[in-house]
C-alpha cells in the first residue's frame, strides 16, 4: 500500500467548487412541465372535494390532477414502497403518492399541476380549492400511544408494531433483582430536519418512443429506486433508467422513494412530456422524511462497584404518517447498540411503532445508533453518579473484554463484534483532551463562583455499520440484501474504468475508489474513472446508507482489482514465456522473478488482452473483471469523544469550547477524507445536542419549516477539533476497513449534553432535554437554585 | 419560497422613486438591499404588485461628517457602515453594531434605509439608531422632513414614513467620549437577537431594546433610574418594565424579560468600564 492511507484532495471538488457540477436543477429536458404540488394544511382531515377549474385555466397550465382521479388513472399498481415490515402483522395502510380521501399530515399531498413554469405551477397550485373535514389531530409521540385520537381512520390503534430483542428475559429479570444499583434514563430523541445543502428534485424524462424513461433523482439510491418504481409504477425495470446526478447531500434524507418521484416518472409516462420538480427548502419539511422521533426508557442494573449486570430499553418510537421505505426499521438499527461498548451479561430491548399526524420519519444520519448511542452514554453517565466514580472509570470499568483487544466477540444483544480495543481508544483521547487540567480548571471555576461554569462530557461509542450481511437482513426481515457490486476495467489505453453499485452524493467516492484501484492495479489515480449513480452504466448495486460504502463497496472494488490482477499474470506469464507463479506484480510490473529485464507494464497487458492478438488458448479476450461482495459480518467502529462546553449561568446560554474525538475506523483510505466525514458527522450530532428540533404544534403544523428558525450551526458555532484515531482492522473485510460516515453523530450528542450535564451537577441536575437551548438551561438552573436566578 | 408575479420599476433617483411610489401606491414597495423584503415575498407573506428598486441609486449611500453628526446615506449597506473609520470614531456603537448583523452575505447586501423602514423589533441597526438619538431624513411628494429616531418605530413593522415617502439619510450625532456598549444575545452568530442591548452614556445616558416589544424600543424604565442616579444594578432591575417582550421558539416572555435585566447589566458595566 502506498496511496492508500495517504491524505490526498478529493477529485471531485474542483468541478464541485467551479460550479462545473451538475445538480437536478442545472439538467433540462425540452418541453418539460413543472409539477406544483397542492398540499393540505391540516395535519388530519377529510377531503370534501377539490375544485381545479381555476388552476386549470391559469396560464401556461397543461393540466391539474386529483389524488383521486389520479387513482382512476391507474398511474400505479403498488402503494409506496415500506422495505422493511418488521413483524409479521405491522399496521400498514396503503400510502398512495396523493391521497384521494384523507389526508395525515400537514404537506401530504392532494393534488398536482403541471404547468411550464416553475413560477406558473405555484401560482396555479394556490388556485386549487380544496374543501377540508378537519379530523383529531395526534400530533406527539405520547398522543399517539394513548389511542385517544387515531392518526388515520383506517386503523383501530396508532400502534402499528411491537418488536422485541429478548434473548433472555429472566436472565434480565434476576440481573435487576440482584442489583446494588439502578438507574433510569428517560430521554426523547426530538424530530430532526435533515437539511441536505442541495434540496430534493427530480426530473422524469420520457423517449420520444418506446415507452423508455430516464430519470433524474437527487437520490442516494438509483438502484433502489429503479427496482421500487417497477414494483409500483408497474413500467417494466428494463425501460427505466435512474441516474443520480450531482447530489448535494442526503444523510439518510435521500434514500427513500417519495411521492413526488412516483409521480414525475407516472405523469411523463402518461404524457410523453418530461416532469420535474424541486423542493423549496421549507417544502422539504413536508416532502422529505424527517429523522429521530422515539420516546427512550433505559435501565441500568449494577453491582456495588458499578459493574453492568443488565440493561432493559423500550422505545416509543414515532413513524409520522406513513411507512416509508425504512420507516419501521430504523428504530431496530439502533437496537443491538444499547449494550455500546459494555461487557453487558443481560439485555433486553422492546419498540413500539406509532403512527402520529406528522411528516413520516426514516433514516437520518446513524439511523437508530445514534439514537441508541445517546441513552446508553447518557446512563452511564447516570451510573457514574449513582456508584460515585468519575464517567471515565464507570467506562473503564465496564468495557467489553476488560478493554483490550478482542476479535470476533459475540454480545448479549446477539451480535458479534468484529474487533474493537476500547481501553487505549479512551486513554487516548483523554491524554488529548488532557481531561486532567479540564477538571482542574472546572473545579477552579466552581470554587470562584464564576459565571461561566465548564462542563466536560464523554461518549465511548460504538456503532454498526457496513449493512450488510444479506443473511443478517433477513434475519431482520429487510427486503433487499446487503451485497455490493463493482466492475474493474482496463480500457486498451491503459485508463482503468471502474464501475461502482455504491452511490456518493458527496463523500469523495471517486477519490476513494481511485486509491484502492491505484494501489491494487499500481496505476495512477488520476488515471482511474468512476462510473457510478446511472442504473445505464452500473446496473448493478445497492447504493450508498448505513456508512456501507467502503467496507462492502470498497472491499468489492479491491477484490476486483485482484481479480483483474489474477488474469493479467496470466498474461504476462503467457507473453514472458514464464511460469505465472515466477512472476511478481509491483507498482504495476509483472517481473519474473531473478531477471529484472524481463517485465511487462499492466498497461501493455491490458492492450494484448484487447487485440487478443496473443493470449493464452482459451482465454476471453479483454481485462474487465467483476465482484460482488456479500459480507459475512457488518462492522463495528468504535470511538471516544469528550466535549466541553461554557455555561453561562446569567443567560443559560452554552457554548461549545473544545472537542476531542479519537475515532476507530480501522486501516483509513483517505484520512482527509475520513477527517472530513467526522467533523460534519460530529457537527450533526452537536447541532441535535444543542440547536436542532422540528417544532410542532397542538394541530400538527412543523412551526420551524425555515432556515429562520430551524437552527443548522455554521462555523462558528464549532470549536476547532482535535481528531485523532486508532487502528483496529475488521475481520469482516479483507481490507479490514469500517465505516466513517455516521461514527461522528453517534459520538457526539451524548457527549455534549453530557458536558452540559457535568457543569450544572454541583446544582444536583442530571438530565437536560435536546435541544439544550439557553432558555432551557436559564430554567433549569432557576429551579435548582431554588426559584431564583 | 417562490414569490408571486409582480412589476420591477428601476429607479435612478429618489425623485424617480418618490414618482413610482405615488403612482402604483399601496400597491408599491421600495426595494434596498432586499434582506428583509425578498425572504417575506418568498414566503408569499408580502405580495407587492410593484417592486420599487433603489438599489442602484447613485448618491445615496455616502457617509459624511456634517458637524455635530454623521450624514448616513439610507442606501449603505452594514459593511460599509461596520468599516467606515469616520462611524468607528464618532459613533464607534453604530459601526459595532453593524459588524453583528446577520453575516457577511447579508451585510453585504442590507442597507441602514432598509434596517429602519423595515422596523423590525428584532433588527440591530435600529436599537443603535435609538441609542445614539439619531434622526431619519425622509423625502416625499412634498419635499422632506426629519423625524427623531424616538419617534420613528409606530408599531409592528409599521414606522412613520409614509407610503409615498423614500428615508434618504441618517443623521447620527457624534457620541464623543461617551461609554457605550452592545450586547446581543442568539444562538448562532448569524440569527437575531433573542435580546439584545444598546447603550450610549452621554450626558442623558440612552439605553435601547431589542426584541422586547413590538417596535425597536428605547429602555424608559432603565433610563429613568439611571437619571434618578440609580446603580447599574438597580436600573437594570427594571430593563423589562414597560415592555411586552414576544415569545416564540427562542424564549418566552419570562425568559426573555430575565435576559433584558442581565444584558442591561452587563451593557451599562461595559459602557462605564
Ligand atoms: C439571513 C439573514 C440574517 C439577518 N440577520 C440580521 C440580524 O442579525 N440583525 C438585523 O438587524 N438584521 C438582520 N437581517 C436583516 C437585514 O439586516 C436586512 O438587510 C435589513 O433589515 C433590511 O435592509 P434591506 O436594505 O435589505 O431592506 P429591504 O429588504 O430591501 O427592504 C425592507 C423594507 O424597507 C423598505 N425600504 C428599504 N429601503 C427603504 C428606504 N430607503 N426608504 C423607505 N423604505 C425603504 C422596503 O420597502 C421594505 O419594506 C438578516 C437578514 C437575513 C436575510
Amino acid at each position: 500500500m502506498t496511496i492508500m492511507g495517504t491524505p490526498r484532495l478529493r477529485k471531485e471538488d474542483p468541478k464541485l467548487l467551479t460550479g462545473e457540477g451538475k445538480f437536478i436543477d442545472d439538467i433540462h429536458a425540452h418541453g418539460e412541465l413543472w409539477m406544483g404540488m397542492v398540499r393540505s394544511p391540516h395535519a388530519h382531515a377529510k377531503i370534501q372535494s377539490i375544485d381545479t377549474t381555476e388552476a386549470a385555466a391559469a396560464p401556461g397550465v397543461h393540466s391539474v390532477y386529483t389524488g383521486a382521479e389520479l387513482q382512476e388513472m391507474g398511474l400505479w399498481v403498488a402503494p409506496l414502497p415500506c422495505a422493511w415490515p418488521v413483524t409479521e402483522d405491522m399496521v400498514n395502510p396503503p400510502h398512495y403518492p396523493v391521497a384521494a380521501d384523507e389526508v395525515r399530515h400537514v404537506g401530504d399531498l392532494v393534488a398536482v399541476v403541471l404547468c411550464d413554469s416553475r413560477y406558473g405551477a405555484v401560482d396555479a397550485a394556490e388556485l386549487v380549492e380544496v374543501d377540508y373535514e378537519p379530523l383529531p389531530v395526534v400530533a406527539s409521540i405520547d398522543a399517539a400511544v394513548t389511542d385517544a385520537v387515531m392518526a388515520n381512520t383506517d386503523i383501530s390503534s396508532n400502534k402499528a408494531y411491537s418488536w422485541a430483542l429478548e434473548p433472555d428475559p429472566e436472565a434480565v429479570d434476576a440481573a435487576f433483582a440482584a442489583a446494588d444499583h439502578t438507574v433510569v434514563g428517560e430521554f426523547v430523541q426530538q424530530r430532526l430536519i435533515p437539511a441536505a445543502m442541495e434540496p430534493r428534485g427530480v426530473l422524469a424524462i420520457p423517449a420520444p418512443f418506446g415507452g423508455d424513461i430516464t430519470f433524474y433523482t437527487s437520490t442516494q439510491v438509483p438502484h433502489i429506486m429503479k427496482v421500487m418504481l417497477a414494483a409500483t409504477t408497474g413500467i417494466a425495470e428494463n425501460k427505466i433508467r435512474v441516474i443520480a446526478p450531482a447530489v448535494g447531500g442526503g444523510f439518510g434524507a435521500k434514500l427513500n422513494v417519495n411521492p413526488d418521484e412516483i409521480l414525475a416518472v407516472t405523469l411523463a409516462n402518461k404524457i410523453g412530456l418530461p416532469v420535474r420538480w424541486t423542493e423549496t427548502r421549507s417544502e422539504a419539511a413536508f416532502s422529505t422524511h424527517q429523522g429521530r422521533g422515539q420516546n427512550q426508557k433505559i435501565e441500568i442494573a449494577a453491582d456495588a462497584n458499578g459493574k453492568i449486570l443488565g440493561i432493559r430499553v423500550h422505545l416509543d418510537a414515532d413513524m409520522g404518517a406513513y411507512m416509508m421505505l425504512l420507516t419501521p426499521g430504523v428504530p431496530l438499527l439502533g437496537s443491538f447498540l444499547y449494550t455500546g461498548v459494555y461487557d453487558v451479561p443481560a439485555f433486553g430491548f422492546t419498540c413500539d411503532g406509532y403512527f402520529t399526524n406528522m411528516t413520516p420519519t426514516d433514516a437520518y444520519r446513524g439511523a437508530g445508533r445514534p439514537e441508541a448511542s445517546y441513552a446508553i452514554e447518557r446512563a452511564m453517565d447516570l451510573l457514574a453518579l449513582e456508584v460515585g466514580v468519575g464517567p471515565d472509570e464507570i467506562r473503564r470499568r465496564n468495557f467489553l473484554a476488560g478493554g483490550e483487544a478482542f476479535e470476533n466477540l459475540e454480545t448479549a444483544s446477539t451480535l458479534v463484534f468484529d474487533s474493537g480495543n476500547y481501553g487505549p481508544n479512551l486513554e487516548k483521547a483523554l491524554k488529548l483532551a488532557d481531561y486532567a487540567s479540564l477538571k482542574a480548571e472546572q473545579q477552579r471555576r466552581r470554587e470562584a463562583g464564576e459565571s461561566k461554569q465548564l462542563g466536560i462530557g464523554m461518549c465511548t461509542y460504538v456503532e454498526i455499520c457496513g449493512l450488510a450481511p444479506s443473511r443478517a437482513l433477513a434475519g431482520l426481515n429487510y427486503g433487499a440484501g446487503g451485497w455490493e457490486h463493482a466492475m474493474i476495467r482496463f480500457l486498451p489505453t491503459g485508463t482503468v474504468e471502474v464501475v461502482s453499485g455504491s452511490t456518493p452524493h458527496g463523500q469523495g467516492h471517486e477519490t476513494s475508489w481511485s486509491m484502492i484501484v491505484a494501489d491494487k492495479l499500481g496505476v495512477d489515480p488520476d488515471d482511474v474513472h468512476v462510473l457510478h449513480s446511472d442504473t445505464a452504466h452500473s446496473p448493478l448495486g445497492l447504493d450508498t446508507y448505513g456508512s456501507r460504502s467502503l467496507a462492502v463497496g470498497g472491499t468489492a472494488i479491491a477484490m476486483a482489482c485482484d481479480k483483474v490482477v489474477d488474469k493479467a499474470r496470466l498474461i504476462a506469464a503467457h507473453q514472458l514465456e514464464a511460469n505465472p507463479d515466477d512472476l511478481e506484480f509491483d507498482g504495476g510490473m509483472f517481473r519474473v522473478k531473478g531477471t529484472p529485464t524481463a517485465e511487462i507494464p499492466i498497461q501493455g497487458i491490458a492492450y494484448e488482452a484487447f487485440t487478443a492478438h496473443n493470449l493464452p488458448d482459451g482465454m476471453e479476450p479483454n481485462l474487465q473483471e467483476q465482484v460482488t461482495f456479500d459480507p459475512e459480518n457488518f462492522v463495528f467502529p468504535f470511538g471516544t469523544h469528550i466535549a466541553v462546553v461554557e455555561v453561562d449561568e446569567d443567560t443559560g446560554g452554552v457554548t461549545l469550547v473544545g472537542y476531542t474525538a479519537v475515532d476507530d475506523c480501522g486501516p483509513q483510505v483517505n484520512p482527509m477524507i475520513v477527517q472530513g466525514q467526522m467533523h460534519g458527522g460530529i457537527v450533526q450530532g452537536v447541532a441535535q445536542a444543542l440547536w436542532e428540533e422540528a417544532s410542532y404544534d397542538e394541530a400538527g403544523n412543523c412551526k420551524n419549516p425555515s432556515f429562520l428558525d430551524y437552527l443548522v450551526p455554521s462555523p462558528m458555532e464549532v470549536p476547532n477539533m482535535v481528531l485523532d484515531s486508532t487502528v483496529t482492522p475488521s475481520t469482516s473485510n479483507p481490507l479490514g476497513v469500517k465505516g466513517a460516515g455516521e461514527a461522528g453523530t453517534i459520538g457526539s450528542a451524548a457527549a455534549v449534553i453530557n458536558a452540559v450535564c457535568d457543569a450544572l451537577s454541583p446544582y444536583g441536575v442530571t438530565d437536560i432535554s435536546m435541544p439544550a437551548t439557553p432558555q432551557k438551561v436559564w430554567r433549569i438552573l432557576r429551579d435548582a437554585k431554588g426559584g431564583e436566578a | 419560497m417562490i414569490p408571486a408575479a409582480l412589476k420591477y420599476v428601476e429607479a435612478d433617483s429618489a425623485t424617480a422613486a418618490i414618482a413610482a411610489l405615488s403612482e402604483y401606491g399601496d400597491e408599491a414597495k421600495l426595494l434596498a438591499g432586499g434582506h428583509s423584503l425578498i425572504p417575506l415575498m418568498r414566503f408569499r407573506l408580502a405580495v407587492p404588485a410593484v417592486l420599487v428598486d433603489i438599489s442602484r441609486l447613485d448618491g445615496l449611500s455616502d457617509i459624511t461628517d456634517a458637524g455635530d453628526h454623521i450624514a448616513v446615506g439610507a442606501l449603505a449597506k452594514h459593511a460599509e457602515v461596520e468599516s467606515s473609520s469616520l462611524l468607528q470614531s464618532e459613533a464607534p456603537l453604530l459601526a459595532h453594531v453593524a459588524s453583528k448583523v446577520g453575516d457577511p452575505s447579508v451585510r453585504h447586501r442590507g442597507t441602514l434605509g432598509g434596517s429602519l423602514a423595515h422596523g423590525d423589533p428584532a433588527s440591530d441597526l435600529p436599537a443603535a439608531v435609538l441609542a445614539l438619538g439619531g434622526s431619519i431624513v425622509v423625502q416625499g411628494p412634498d419635499g422632506e422632513r426629519v423625524i427623531d429616531a424616538a419617534e420613528f418605530f409606530t408599531g409592528f413593522l409599521e414606522t412613520a414614513i409614509s407610503e409615498t415617502e423614500i428615508i434618504t439619510e441618517v443623521r447620527i450625532p457624534k457620541s464623543g467620549s461617551a461609554g457605550w456598549s452592545f450586547q446581543k444575545f442568539n444562538r448562532r452568530a448569524q440569527d437575531w437577537a433573542i435580546v439584545g442591548v444598546a447603550a450610549v452614556l452621554g450626558a442623558s445616558p440612552k439605553v435601547s431594546l431589542i426584541n422586547m416589544g413590538l417596535t425597536p424600543l428605547r429602555a424608559g424604565a432603565v433610563e429613568s433610574a439611571l437619571a434618578g442616579g440609580g446603580s447599574a444594578a438597580e436600573a437594570a432591575s427594571v430593563a423589562a418594565e414597560g415592555t411586552s417582550a414576544p415569545s416564540d421558539l427562542n424564549g418566552d416572555a419570562e425568559y426573555r424579560d430575565h435576559l433584558a435585566r442581565v444584558l442591561v447589566e452587563r451593557a451599562l458595566d461595559e459602557a462605564s468600564s
